[in-house]
This record gives C-alpha cells, structure tokens and sequence, in this order.
C-alpha cells in the first residue's frame, strides 16, 4: 500500500518539555485518517511540524515515498499539503473569491483578474459540492460557509492532503453532517485527509484509520472498523473512562425557576423568546435541546439579567427576578456558567486566583469597606483549585495561560461554590476532552443531588440525554416539547429540533 | 528571561537607542555630541539649582503620566491630557485669584479645584463613550483645543481686562516655598512634588488594593465578563476618565500655584500632557515606571536648556532625542523580539 504522507519517529523539543516523541503518522492515499489526542496532547504540534512551521529534532517526513524537509509552509504548499484551520484565517470584508486567491493571485498586466479567479473558485467549489458563493463577503456568510471558503482555499492551491484541525467545534449539527458529506466528496476525488479531533463519535463515522497520541507520545494507529469508542477514550486518555454517566433517579422537589409566557428581543430587535415557559424544580437538571439560533442565547440572557425582556415573568423560589441587573440576579442565587468562557466567564487578563471572586469581590471576606483582602482571595482561590483540580503552576497564573479545560474547571468551582439555587450550564463541555467532560459532568449531577435546580443548555444531543432529567425542546423561541431522556431517541430529538411534529408535541407538552 | 527583567530592559534600551541615534545626528550635523551630552547632565544635576529646576519640572509630568497610565490601565487612552490640565490650571488660579482665605482653606480649595476642573473636562468623554460608544481619542482630542480657546478667552474677558495673563494668585494659594527655595539655591522648586508623590500613591492603592481599581482594570480588560460578573460598565468607564482627569487638572495646578502663579494666555499646547503619553508609555503604566520616566523626562527638558549655552547645540536637539526616545519605546515590539531572539540563541548554546 501506497503512503502519500510518512511522519515517522518525529520528535519535536520545546525548552523544558518533550511535545512529540517518537510519533509515526502514515497517511494512505484516499484514506480519512483521524489523529486523536486529548488537549494539549501534542496533535497541533505534530501537524505543524508537518506543516514546515516546527522543524523536528528527530525523524522523518516522506511525501509519495521521498524524503523530504519542509521548513516553511510554502513548501508544504508545494508539496500538496493543505491545512484547514480552527481558527479561519479569512479577511473579514473581503469577498470569498479574494480571500481564496489572497497571496496567489492571477494577475493580467500588473491588475487582478478578478473574473477568471471567480469561475476557477466556482469550478471547484462545484465540483466538491461546496456550494459556495464566490462573490459573497465572509462577514456576510455563516461560520459553516467560511469553513467551505477554507477548503476551498487548499484546493485552489492544488492540496493533495487536507489536514482539518478540530472542524467540528465551532459547527452545529446540520454543518458537521454536510461537512461529513463534503470530505467523503473529498475522498472520491481522490484526495487524501488527516481530521484532528478529540471526537471520538466523528472519528466512529468518517475514518478509516486513527493514529492516537497520549501526552506527546505515540500510543498506536488501529483500524476503525476493529475499535469502538471505548476503546478509543481509554486508548486517548490512558484510564477507563464513562460515557454513560452514572446518576440516581432524581428526586424533584419545589419549583425554583418559574418562567411564565416570556417575551424577549434579539439584537437586531426581532422577537427571539415568543412566549415561553418553563420551570425547573430543585433536585433535577433540565437540559434545553435545540438548533443554535432559536432563542437559546436570548433566554439564558434574559434570565441572568443580560438582556431586557419585553413582558413575562421570570421567579427565582417566588421571587421576580425579570430585568433587575446582573448582579440582583446574581445575588437571587443565581450561578451562571457562560456559553463562551473567554468572553463572558473570565478576564483573561486577571491571574486564575483573582477570576475565583470576580462576582463576589465586593463582599466580606474578599473586601472590607472597599479595601480587598488578598489574603482571603488567595485563600478561596486556592481551596477552589484543589477541589475542582484546576491545573495551573500557581493561583497567580494569568487565566489566559491555562488550558481550556482548566479555565472551565474554574469557571465551575467559582459558581458551584457560590452554592446557588439555580445553576445554569451553558455548553459546559464545548471544546473539551473527554476526561474534562467527564468531571463536569460528575459535577452538575453532584450539584443536583445536592437540591439545586440545574438548567443544561448544550448543542450536543449525547450530552443532553445524558445528563438531563427532562429534556425541553425549544424551537423558534418556544418550548415546544418537555420529554423524558429515558423514553425518547435522538431521532425524535432532531425532528422537534427541526420544528416537524411541532403541533402535536405542542399538544403534548400542555399535558 | 523573566517577563519582570524584560519589562525593566525594553524601556532603559529605548532610552539608550534614541540617546546613541541623538548622537549619530549630532555628529552628523558637525556638533560635538560629548559635550553635549555633559552640558545635558550639567544642566540637569549639576548644581543644586539645577536639580531643584529638575524636580519642579518632574512634578507634572508625573502627574501627567499617572492621567495617561491609570487610564491605559483601565482600557482608555486619555489624550486628553493636555487639555484637562489647561482648564485645571485656569480654574485653580481661578480660585487663587478669586478669594481671599486663610492658606489652611485657600490652597486645598486651590489644588481642589484644579483636580475638579480636570475631571468634569474628563466626564465628558467617559460619558459619550458609555452613552454614546464615541471614541474617547477623538473626543479628547478636540476637547483640548476647547480647552485652550476656551481658557485663552476667559483669560482676556472675564478673569483680566484684555491682558494676556492673569493676575497674579494670593500668596495663600501659592504652592511656592521659600524653605525649599532656599535649599536649592533658589530655584522656583515648590511643594507640588508632594502632591505628585501621594497621588503616585493612590494610583498605585486604588488600582491594586481597592474593590474599584478591581472593577477599573477588569471592565478594561474585558467588558463583556464584567457585566456578566455584575458590575456596572458605563459607571465605570464614566469613572476612569474622571479620575484620569483630575491627575492631569492637578498637573495644570502644580503649574499654575507653583511654578507660574498665574495663567498666560496661550498660543499654543503646553506640551506637558503629550509628554505625558510618553511618560505612561516609558514607565509601563506603573506608579513607579511613570515616576522613573518623568524623572528622565523632566531633566532632558531642564538640562536641555544648558546645551546651547555650553556646547552650542541647539535645545531643538533634544526635543529630537525625546521623540527618539519615544519612537523606540513605540517600536518597544521589536527590541522584544531582538531580546528574545539574543536569549534564544544563548539557550540553544
């Protein structure tokens, strides 16, 4: 068999840590090939020394079966190899066309053949089934089309091997699905395909060979068709690990969150939330299904005081909470785990210790009369490490230093430990591994065993039914369907979801 | 290299660069640069007038640095400075000329106002910019010509009879010493270095140690968070400005109870709020930095004035090497890389 790329026995320094030993990577030609790895396992540092941005102090690299040494990325170009970001590198008001060709650009007497650029854009993306506008602006296109203006941009390049890095995290659904579709297009064309992922789902469904790596260590490369996912996690993480998250019935008590015919805008002032209710009682998780864009954002907004809601009510244990501020909100007993963890849940800025009281600074202990204490800081901060195994080199690390499991980790214990009634999880897991989503996943159920009334907004299906007790659809700003985990099927999921059925789940849920 | 040893070098090789590029130009245009260099320190710390010269000239421009530093601090950029220290000028002498009071009442009322003065001139902008979302940088920018004219004519109006100055303020509003005089073989050194000396303090107490500065530095750094956290971002951006503010309204007041004890009409800036950019931006925005970076910059201006006298240079010269100086701490991104790469390649040794 054929590899078009060897990486073999790379290893790869960094001052005071190893970040690839000896790892062999070999791609077959027409293959999906996943690399997996938990976060921080050295999966970025490998495809970037492929990639000619590292160069490696021990190993080889082959393409088509000849040694080479790529130390720039224009090479890598040359030899074919394209590299679809995580974080798209895309000039915001250009159109597609011009940001595809941007640094390759066909030119005709010294000015930019816009023209003959466009049908060469058009031409691939026809024949990948990308279905993009070339002369559409990025800021004007989706997230899941931008990544198709990424693609796009390897193939215009003439890549032979697409390396994906993490596609998946920033899509929804219906976009991993169609990107599902595009890279096995992809594969027929001829192309060849590396998915670095920590998904082990995606990988269950797409691949055809994985490559593990554990701590910047080759663990092995198994065929998909003789693994499952089991086997995968203990493989990526080195331990046994659950997906079925182990939970006592509940036991529901009194209504804590009581959201009563809520109307709420959008930014654009478009009615997002048209009329919704909702309650959540003490000792039960609640975790809200639904397609990103139905109200979601706008409800959770307008519940911790973000966002002003036109009419309605909302009550914590009886009392009205609806457009008071943030922090009467939080004062409710309110806990509130952000949906995006560097915008709204930390000031990345701050050291990790000083984010532990970023909602409580003002009160005794942490402060008295104006003057803070960081004795009492340090203090609560660092008994919040310890118990929610916050991996950092000291509480004074600046919070943008950790890892995005770390930084969550904290976000937790900071709520969790405010011992509010309500706590709110929005994609609490999002972007993490597997032994993070685990913890997290032990810690919402121990929050509920404890009588709080936990609301779980996630746009993964397996999370939700999961972890939830009830689950409530919502769709186009309503609750359109309350069900029990145990009794439904992600395929009864998507279709409420998608709005199918709506009338009689409607009817159902009014029971 | 520790991020601390970094942050100590990156300003002192600024300094040294712009001094060595000063040199270049002075040998280029056919001046002797050692001389000077030596008339320059002469000027500065030679004599025990110079330094009382120096001193007084350091207490504004600390003051200066600490309206531009804490708002930098805060995630704005004040370069409104100038003209917030104009009108804390006009309306502390204002008051000096104004009343007649014993000293114990009269020069806090003075010095007050002039803080007050800078922080209503600074409300402004930290108003539309929460209102509003207006940038302050444009704000503040045209609010300084405001200022000027709007100071100039008052001036010749209200507070004189068509002169270009006003009347001198009452001796019990004056910040001048003769103790201190007397010390420095009489030059105009006045008790405003105290002053510049205990807000460095604040500064430094209210960005570190209060449940405000907290709130200053993390709706700075991220407002987003800081709403979501519970605090209110419009009172806080409102508030940065006004205190950034009454540092540079105290700035014009050490100017015009101390050194001046009147208020000219102007034809132009003074020059010491833009300094002041500098200064913030030489010290890091640090209580201490800014003290440090004024002290540099004071003497420049004070020793500046010896070098045509004693080598013939002319004190243009040194504006040039203080923009030098600046422009290197401005490209302070490259001297970091050139660091980085210096101690990366010892590493690999």
């Amino acid at each position: 068999m054929e590899y078009v790329i060897e990486m073999l026995n790379i290893r790869k320094e960094f001052p005071g840590i190893v970040a690839n030993d000896n790892i062999t990577l070999q791609l077959k030609k027409g293959e999906i090939h996943a690399l997996l790895g938990e976060n921080g396992a050295g999966k970025s540092t490998l495809m970037n020394v492929l990639f000619g941005l590292y160069q490696p102090e021990n190993g080889e690299i082959r393409v088509k079966g000849e040694s080479v040494k790529i130390t720039n990325p224009n090479i890598a170009n040359d030899l074919g190899i394209g590299m679809v970001h995580q974080h798209f590198m895309l000039v915001e008001p250009f159109t597609v066309t011009e940001n595809i060709i941007l640094g390759k650009e066909t030119t005709s007497g010294g000015k930019i053949d816009i023209k003959k650029a466009e049908k060469k854009v058009h031409e691939i993306s026809e024949k990948y089934g990308l279905a993009v506008d070339p002369h559409a602006k990025i800021s004007d296109i989706s997230v899941g089309m931008q990544q198709r203006v990424e693609i796009l941009k390897t193939l215009y390049r003439g890549a032979e091997i697409l390396i994906f890095d993490e596609p998946t995290a920033v899509l929804t659904p219906q976009e991993i699905h169609e990107l599902i579709q595009i890279m096995k297009t992809l594969i027929n064309e001829g192309k060849s395909i590396i998915l670095i992922t920590h998904k082990l789902k995606e990988i269950m469904e797409v691949c055809d060979r994985v490559t593990v790596i554990r701590k910047g260590v080759g663990i092995g490369t198994v065929n998909v068709s003789e693994t499952n996912p089991n086997e995968l996690a203990s493989l990526m993480v080195g331990r046994e690990v659950t997906f079925k998250t182990e939970k006592i019935p509940a036991d529901p008590k009194q209504n804590v969150l009581n959201i009563q015919d809520l109307h709420v805008k959008d930014s654009r002032g478009l009615p997002a939330i048209k009329g919704l209710n909702l309650q959540i009682r003490a000792g039960e998780i609640v975790g809200i299904a639904g397609i990103d864009g139905n109200g979601q954002t706008e409800l959770l907004e307008a519940i911790t005081g973000l966002r002003k809601s036109e009419s309605g009510s909302i009550t914590i244990n009886g009392k009205d909470i609806r457009n008071i501020s943030p922090r009467k909100v939080t004062e409710s007993g309110v806990g509130h785990i952000p949906q995006d963890r560097h915008k709204h849940g930390l000031v990345l800025d701050f050291p990790i210790g000083e984010n532990m009281v970023l909602q409580t600074y003002y009160q005794k202990p942490f402060s008295n009369k104006g003057v803070l204490n960081f004795k009492e800081i340090y203090k609560k901060a660092n008994s919040l490490i310890k118990e929610f195994d916050v991996r950092t080199p000291s509480e004074f690390t600046l919070a943008r230093a950790l890892s995005g499991g770390n930084q969550q980790k904290a976000i937790i214990g900071r709520e969790v430990d405010r011992d509010p009634d309500l706590l709110i999880a929005a994609q609490p897991t999002r972007g993490l591994d597997v032994g993070a989503i685990e913890f997290i996943h032990k810690r919402l159920i121990e929050q509920r065993d404890h009588g709080k009334a936990v609301l779980l907004l996630s746009f993964e299906l397996d999370e939700i039914m999961n972890v939830s007790d009830r689950i409530a659809v919502i769709y186009e700003g309503e609750i359109v369907a309350i069900l029990d985990p145990k009794q439904t099927t992600e395929q009864e999921l998507g279709l409420l979801m998608a709005g199918s059925q709506r009338k009689e789940a409607g009817e159902e849920a009014n029971v | 290299m520790s991020n601390r040893f970094k942050n100590l070098i990156v300003p002192v090789l600024a300094v040294v660069l712009g001094m060595l590029v000063g040199t270049i130009i002075m040998l280029v245009t056919g001046y002797d640069a050692g001389a000077a260099f030596v008339a320059l320190i002469e000027g500065a710390f030679g004599d025990i007038y110079y330094i009382g010269e120096t001193i007084r000239q350091v207490t504004p421009y600390i003051l200066a640095g600490l309206a531009v530093g804490f708002a930098f601090k805060t995630g704005l950029f004040n370069i409104g400075v100038e003209g917030q220290l104009i009108v804390g000028w006009l309306a502390s002498v204002w008051v000096g000329v104004a009343f007649d009071l014993p000293k114990i009442i009269h020069l806090p009322l003075a010095v007050l106002a002039g803080a007050a003065a800078g922080a209503l001139w600074a409300f402004i902008p930290g108003f539309l910019k929460a209102r509003f979302r207006v940038h302050e940088v444009i704000v503040t920018i045209m609010l300084n010509y405001v200022a000027l004219h709007l100071s100039n004519y008052l001036i010749r109006t209200v507070l004189s009879d068509k002169s270009d100055r006003t009347p001198n303020i009452h001796d019990t509003a004056s910040l001048r010493s003769p103790f201190l005089e007397g010390l420095t073989d009489y030059s105009r050194l006045h008790w405003g270095i105290v002053i510049a000396l205990i807000c460095v303090f604040i500064m430094w107490f209210i960005l570190q140690k209060t449940t405000l500065g907290y709130e200053l530095k993390a709706v700075g750094f991220n407002q987003h968070a800081s709403e979501y956290a519970g605090m209110n971002v419009r009172k806080n951006i409102i508030l940065s400005m006004v205190i950034s503010g009454a540092f540079a309204g105290l700035a014009g007041a050490m100017e015009g109870l101390g050194t001046f004890g009147y208020s000219p009409v102007r034809g132009g800036f003074t020059g010491v709020g833009f300094d002041g950019i500098a200064v913030a931006l030489l010290g890091g925005s640090a209580p201490i930095g800014i003290v440090l970076a004024a002290l540099l910059f004071g003497s420049l201006k004070v020793g500046a004035l010896n070098m045509p006298l004693e080598a013939g240079v002319p004190n243009e010269l040194v504006d040039i090497i203080i923009a030098l100086i600046v422009f290197f701490v401005g490209a302070s991104y490259m001297i970091r890389i050139f660091i980085e790469r210096l101690s990366k390649k010892k590493g690999v040794k």
